[in-house]
């Protein structure tokens, strides 16, 4: 089966482009197709995660959902793909079922395993907010598929790949980007692999210094519950859960936080979890791999020093 | 101002996930259903706004059974002007969108708003199918809409910050948090919504591009290892050695 995968590469090659590539190639040979202003070499580099070749349109800077779908189709098109991937990100949201409706093909949303192609074409995906998995047979010749960020370990295979300009035509955009607003520096949510967060147990916006903290120690990102959202101590980006972000980190820590079922459907995806409450019988500690009964004003900072000092000592 | 919004039914979230039928289906069992919280508490809320002040109708539409009908009864309350049903067995998503895009087209809406995604599936497909079918731009994730003559305004976060995103009617949107305020339907309105029109349309035929062919639960996690919180250095111990995440 030939692949087709589709990533964004704005400033380097993103964690999910690689995830996206690795993926796309264990189906079968892979092209990427992107779009902006990406130099030749960094391109190249993305055979090291097993493309053959980069298609890259220079006509566009900016992504939206029209034009990518013409760009996608008419590159599925030049390399006869048969399966294409698009990460499940913001922009592979808009993206992905758009395409699979333009070539009529079946589309997988949310896909956290390699297609089972033994009967048919299978792939299994993440439903019910994490609580479940269905498996899903794609029952066309053509086929869409969407990936969840985190799902597969990037492999590099040492390869380079060639570059090749490809610039269809695509017609208008409907959508104008009027201005964009910029978050401070940090770590991005969707894409960490460690994630510091913590609720309503904190009291107050003005002791979110201690979970900046640790999550600067450790390279994370910082996340909340919802109503500490809602009552405006965090913004709502950091919000996790059945109507926040889900994120799958490797490594994310609660603090304050007492577990309730929707927030644990936004993280019940992270590989490993850590809960801080002062409640032995907080519900969170049922899907906690490491547990700490304590209050999260003393072991947070604590936790900061203790890591603080496990990394000078790897250096 | 014509509105068109996709309403489904979701299980309520505190539902227990199990499946029958040699892990083939559903199990509804105990189940409750709730209004999908994205289509009910953002874009109905925020379609009835729009049109409250610039004048114009809300209509929903839905793909299911009868099942859905105290759902869509729902939102009717919540004010919507009036509703369709689509009288179909939600096969699948590309069905799903085939059936909302062939209403749309017949009926020319100047927005088509869904939610982000439904709580149960996750699947965030619908919105993006259907604006491919109308040929029209499909404006995800957006969290703040506001409309002036033919232009929408729109803000969204994006990773690494908020765009603000400017698009023509006729357009398709996916709302997400943030929209509009959730509003409890009023004795007026659930009166009300007992005789506002509930359309019950034939679907069209559409082949199944995908369908699940089982459901798995995920693995059971191993119990919690406590840390007693004056030995923190343990806990870095485990998180290096055992887990292997920092
Ligand atoms: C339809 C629906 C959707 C929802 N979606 C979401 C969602 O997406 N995300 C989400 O998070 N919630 C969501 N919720 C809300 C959810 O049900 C909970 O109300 C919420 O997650 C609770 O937040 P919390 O844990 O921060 O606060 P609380 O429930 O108030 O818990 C605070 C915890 O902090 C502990 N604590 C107190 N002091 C300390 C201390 N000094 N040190 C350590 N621990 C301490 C307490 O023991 C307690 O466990 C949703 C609810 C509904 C109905
Ligand atoms: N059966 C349905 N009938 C009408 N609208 C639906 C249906 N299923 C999904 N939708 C709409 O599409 C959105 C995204 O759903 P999904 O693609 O299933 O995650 C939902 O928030 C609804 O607005």
């Amino acid at each position: 089966m030939s692949v087709l995968v589709f990533i964004e590469t704005k400033g380097k090659i993103s964690k999910a482009a690689k995830e996206a590539v690795t993926y796309g190639s264990k189906i079968g040979p892979t092209t990427v197709v992107t779009f902006g202003e990406a130099d030749a070499a960094s391109l190249a580099s993305i055979g090291d995660n097993g493309a053959s070749k980069v298609l890259v349109c220079r006509n566009l800077n900016e992504g939206n959902d029209q034009q990518l779908t013409k760009l996608i189709a008419a590159a599925a098109d030049d390399c006869g793909a048969d399966v294409i991937i698009v990460s499940q990100d913001q922009l592979g949201k808009a993206v992905g079922p758009r395409v699979a409706a333009n070539l009529e093909a079946g589309h997988v949303s949310g896909a956290i395993s390699i297609p089972d192609t033994s009967s048919g074409f299978v792939v299994k995906t993440n439903v019910f907010s994490g609580k479940a998995f269905a498996n899903v047979s794609v029952n066309t010749p053509k086929k869409v598929i969407s990936l969840l960020p985190n799902s597969i370990a990037p492999e590099s295979t040492g390869g380079s790949a060639e570059v090749v300009e490809f610039n269809p035509e695509l017609g208008t955009a409907g959508i104008t980007i009027k201005e964009m607003k910029t978050q401070g520096e940090g770590v991005l949510l969707p894409e960490a692999e460690l994630v510091v967060s913590a609720g309503r147990g904190l009291k107050g916006p003005e002791n979110w210094g201690m979970v900046e903290e640790l999550a600067t120690t450790l390279g994370a990102a910082t996340a909340c519950s919802r109503p500490v959202a809602d009552i405006g101590w965090r913004p709502h980006h950091e919000h996790v859960g059945q109507t926040g972000v889900a994120i799958r980190p490797n490594l994310y820590i609660a603090a304050g936080i007492s577990g309730a079922i929707q927030h644990l459907a936004g993280v019940n995806g992270s590989k490993t979890i850590v809960v801080i409450n002062t409640d032995s019988e907080a519900p969170f500690f049922k899907a906690a791999d490491y547990g700490i009964v304590g209050d999260a004003f003393e072991v947070v900072p604590k936790l900061n020093e203790a890591i603080k000092t496990f990394k000078a000592s790897q250096n | 101002m014509k509105i068109l919004v996709c309403i489904s039914k979701a299980p309520d979230t505190t539902s227990k996930i199990a499946f029958t039928d040699g892990d083939t289906k559903f199990d509804e069992n105990g189940v409750q259903y709730i209004v999908n919280p994205y289509d009910e508490w953002y874009a109905l809320v925020r379609a009835l706004e729009l049109t409250e002040a610039n004048g114009g109708t809300v209509t929903t539409i839905t793909v299911g059974t009868a099942a859905d009908d105290p759902t869509i009864r729902k939102a009717l309350a919540i004010g919507a002007t009036d509703a369709v049903r689509v009288d179909a067995e939600a096969k699948d998503p590309y069905f799903v969108a085939k059936q909302i895009s062939e209403y749309a087209k017949a009926n020319s809406f100047d927005i088509v708003l869904t939610g982000k995604e439904t709580i149960n599936y996750n699947g965030a497909q619908i919105g993006s199918m259907v604006a491919e079918m109308l040929d029209q731009p499909f404006a995800s994730l957006v969290q703040k809409l506001d409309v002036s003559g033919n232009t929408a305004t729109l803000e969204r976060d994006v990773p690494g910050g908020a765009e603000v995103i400017e698009v023509n009617t006729p357009f398709v949107l996916s709302a997400a948090k943030g929209m509009a305020e959730q509003r409890i339907p009023n004795m007026r309105g659930i009166m009300a919504a007992r005789t506002k029109p509930l359309n019950v349309i034939p679907a069209v035929e559409t082949a199944e591009l995908t369908s699940i062919v089982s459901y798995s639960l995920p693995a059971a996690k191993s119990a919690c290892k406590y840390i007693d919180a004056d030995s923190i250095n343990e806990l870095v111990e485990l998180l290096h050695n055992e887990a292997k995440v920092i």
